[in-house]
């Protein structure tokens, strides 16, 4: 049992036929994404998992005149149903039977990093250990010999170091070797704690022949000892009642046993790595735990946060709105020039491509440069391993509103833009923190947002204008705190997901890697959001201009006609309704659509507005814009990252209940304070 | 099933009331089966020697297992007990 060859079922790939498929695993933070974006390049596809908000990676290669498919695993510790993450890498295997594993495994920390190889050694599918940051591993005075290792492992063992691209040919070769059989396999499987190996002996016995294809029975077995809940399931519904529960009552007996397997999964690496591994470190203190004393300092570590993020907000202002002031100009351009060609055609279709088409694609466009600013920095702090440090210095205030450090920097990203932040949820494992963290996301006020408060503010209050737009940035946070702690009562009765992770070594980054990121995730953004985007910017565009051609008697008017009763309430009449309405496109649509609706230019708006509107309702209407339904970019985002309707619908609603009741309670209190003046 | 205590030994400690310096080895650990598969998953199994890196007292903590850097919460830590390793 503890020898094993690679299983028939797995045909010897063709050369120049089907292409080799090669299974990419490894641990987050072993170099996994450095390996596959290095042999993939650009030759790589990003989607999701089929039904999953997880990201799935493929690309393709040739070596040697064969092509190969290589699919990148999420990154995950181990192979327990704890996430989707570690369910997708193991259905895969055991499904797929990849003709080739590898396993990425980090020679810094080899113990921990092999712990998914005693996970995956048991799997039907050959497994290659690449044994990643060896240059890491020997700055930290820790010698490896990986011939000594690949003895004891049984399977070849190839080290590598990613980022410097070395080790990379040998590594193919291998994998070429392997996939054509050409390698001795004979892996030595971890085996559990002596004390258990009776009872997965028994259990063992008592599911031969009910258990399902193409699942091996000892793994089964050893599930069911571990409490993995999907194997529980999936056996539950295969044996027969009666032998269930004789299943059950051996597993209730032994319910420490989870404690027995992994134990013994260590105790097998402890005996893989001890010839293998040498290291003569006396107390020497390396660069990582260092920088730590600072980064991850209660006080230091917060200033070095803000100072970062300062960093990230500087580059975006001086980089990145001058750049989306240059494509709207030049979008605004084009849309003139369009206009220009089709004076003889029929005016809805000048208006229909100029402002509908060019308009919206115009609105996605304008994301970028801010987009991919964001992204950089996100990519950039991640690769350096500084992410971490930032999640474990903001743990602390992130109890208070039901979540935990992790979604700290995707909630601050929504400062720039909304969406990069929905997009930035995907560093949170546990789905109930990701989703909270998304639905509170949108309560941030992001630039466009900022950018129609500093244009009104002023217009509506003069010399008080800091102090509202301060008072209306705290009263966002504080209804975001509100809502969390609210919601994480409601709807996930206080259940707090644990807060235990691994602090990365520092190391200096990838570009490489940066830049593919960056790359990935606007294309995915401009594809996926791009196309809801254009698609409701030209319905906005229909509604404002039809049935007359033009704005004032559009359904759009007479939309807001129809909902100024409701807007009463808030004090809003029908133009400041329709304002708020076409927010939805762009938040800051609101300050052009109410330039159509006055029939003025942004500087004689400002007084007009000023002298039609009284302070309660200029004061509500900044509170709604502030806290209203996301742009549609950052529904369509929401969308894609909760693959649910249902919680966007929830999302969108929720917000607009909370933005009307504050809006009606600061119009109505506006208005007693008024009146008593 | 999940959730109960692990066996009190007068010799074992929770993981949080070491401070930076200190090692200990893990002696057990309760918690919810989830959490405790994560803890395993990590490194922290029983036997295993855990150096703390930072300990302020309040708020998360960082220590060192198998080589690797593991921050956990207060509420994780205290769910890990260890027996002090004299230096």
């Amino acid at each position: 049992m503890s020898v094993r060859t690679v299983p028939e079922t797995v045909a010897p790939p063709v050369v120049g036929e089907r292409p080799i498929l090669v299974a990419l695993a490894g641990q987050p933070n072993v170099g996994k994404s450095t390996l596959f974006n290095l042999l993939t390049g650009l030759h790589q596809h990003v989607g999701n998992w089929p039904g999953k908000t997880v990201e799935r990676k493929e690309g393709h290669f040739t070596f040697n005149g064969a092509s190969y498919r290589l699919v990148d695993l999420p990154g995950t510790y181990s192979l327990t149903a704890n996430s989707p993450e570690e369910l997708i890498a193991r259905e895969f295997i055991l499904r797929e039977r990849p003709d080739v594993v590898v396993a990425v495994v980090d020679a810094a920390t080899l113990e921990r990093s092999l712990y998914l190889v005693a996970e995956l050694l048991p799997l039907p599918a050959p497994v290659i250990v690449a044994l990643n940051m060896m240059d890491v591993a020997r700055q930290e005075g820790i010698q490896i010999e990986p011939e000594v290792l690949q003895a004891a492992l049984g399977v070849p063992v190839v080290p590598m170091s990613a980022t410097h691209g070395v080790g990379v040919p040998e590594l193919l070769e291998t994998v070429e070797r392997m996939a054509r059989g050409e390698l001795p396999y004979t892996p030595r499987l971890p085996q559990i704690r002596p004390d258990h190996r009776e009872v997965l002996e028994t259990l063992e016995e008592r599911i031969a022949g009910y258990v399902p294809e193409p699942y091996p029975r000892e793994w089964v077995a050893l599930k069911l000892l571990e409490g993995d809940t999907e194997v529980t399931q999936m056996m539950r519904a295969a044996l027969p009642p009666e032998r269930w529960e004789e299943v059950h009552a051996v597993l209730r007996a032994h319910d420490d046993a989870q404690v027995a397997v992994a134990s013994g999964r260590y105790e097998w690496i402890g005996r893989m790595v001890r010839a293998a591994v040498t290291r003569p470190r006396l107390g020497q203190i390396g660069l990582t735990e260092r920088l730590d004393r600072w980064a991850t300092h209660p006080v230091w570590g917060l200033v070095i946060l803000a100072s970062i993020l300062g960093l990230v907000f500087w580059l975006t202002y001086t980089v990145g709105a001058p750049l989306q002031g240059w494509l709207e100009k030049g979008i605004g351009a084009l849309a003139e020039g369009v206009r220009g060609l089709l004076t003889g055609a029929p005016a809805w279709l000048s208006g229909l491509l100029a402002d509908g088409v060019i308009g919206g694609a115009g609105a996605v466009l304008t994301f970028l440069p801010i987009l991919v600013i964001f992204f950089a920095a996100m990519a950039f702090l991640e690769d350096v391993g500084y992410m971490a440090r930032a999640a474990y210095v903001m743990d602390g205030l992130m109890h208070l509103i039901g979540l935990h450090g992790k979604s700290f920097l995707p909630l601050f990203l929504g400062f720039g833009c909304n969406v990069p932040a929905i997009l930035g949820t995907r560093v949170i494992e546990s789905r109930r923190a990701r989703l909270l963290t998304i639905l509170l996301a949108p309560l941030v006020p992001c630039t466009a947002r900022m950018a129609v408060i500093v244009f009104l503010a002023p217009a509506f209050f003069g010399p008080a204008a800091p102090l509202v737009s301060w008072g209306l940035v705290l009263l966002s946070l504080g209804v975001l705190a509100l809502t969390g702690i609210v919601l994480n009562r409601v709807l996930f009765r206080g259940r707090r997901s644990a807060f235990i992770m691994e602090l990365p070594l520092y190391h200096l980054p990838n570009w490489r890697t940066i830049g593919l990121s960056v790359w990935q995730r606007s294309l995915s953004f401009v594809r996926k959001a791009g196309t809801v985007i254009l698609a409701v910017s030209v319905v906005i565009w229909a509604l404002s201009t039809l049935p007359g051609g033009s704005a004032g008697e559009s359904y759009l008017v007479r939309l807001g006609k129809f909902l100024e009763p409701a807007g009463r309430l808030m004090g809003l009449d029908w133009r400041l309704t329709v304002a708020l309405l076409s927010s939805f496109v762009a938040k800051e649509n609101s300050i052009a659509t109410l330039g159509v609706l006055f029939r003025a230019g942004e500087e004689g708006l400002a007084g007009m507005l000023a002298a039609t509107y009284p302070p309660a309702t200029a004061l509500a209407f900044l509170v709604v814009q502030v806290l209203f339904i996301p742009c549609v970019a950052t529904v369509a985002a929401i969308r894609q990252e909760t693959a649910s309707w249902r919680w966007t619908l929830f999302s969108v609603g929720l917000l607009l209940v909370i933005s009307l009741l504050a809006g009606m309670v600061v119009f109505q209190v506006g208005a007693w304070v008024a009146k008593g003046v | 099933m999940s959730g109960k205590p692990a066996p009190l030994s007068p010799d074992s400690v929770p993981l949080s009331a070491l401070r930076a310096g200190e090692v200990g080895i893990i002696a057990a650990l309760s918690g919810g089966h989830n959490l405790r598969s994560r803890m395993l998953t990590l490194g922290l199994t029983p036997g295993a020697e855990v150096t703390v890196l930072q300990n302020y007292g309040r708020g998360p903590m960082i220590v060192r297992v198998r080589d690797a850097r593991v921050a956990l919460g207060r509420g994780e830590a205290e769910k890990v007990l260890v027996r002090r390793r004299a230096e």
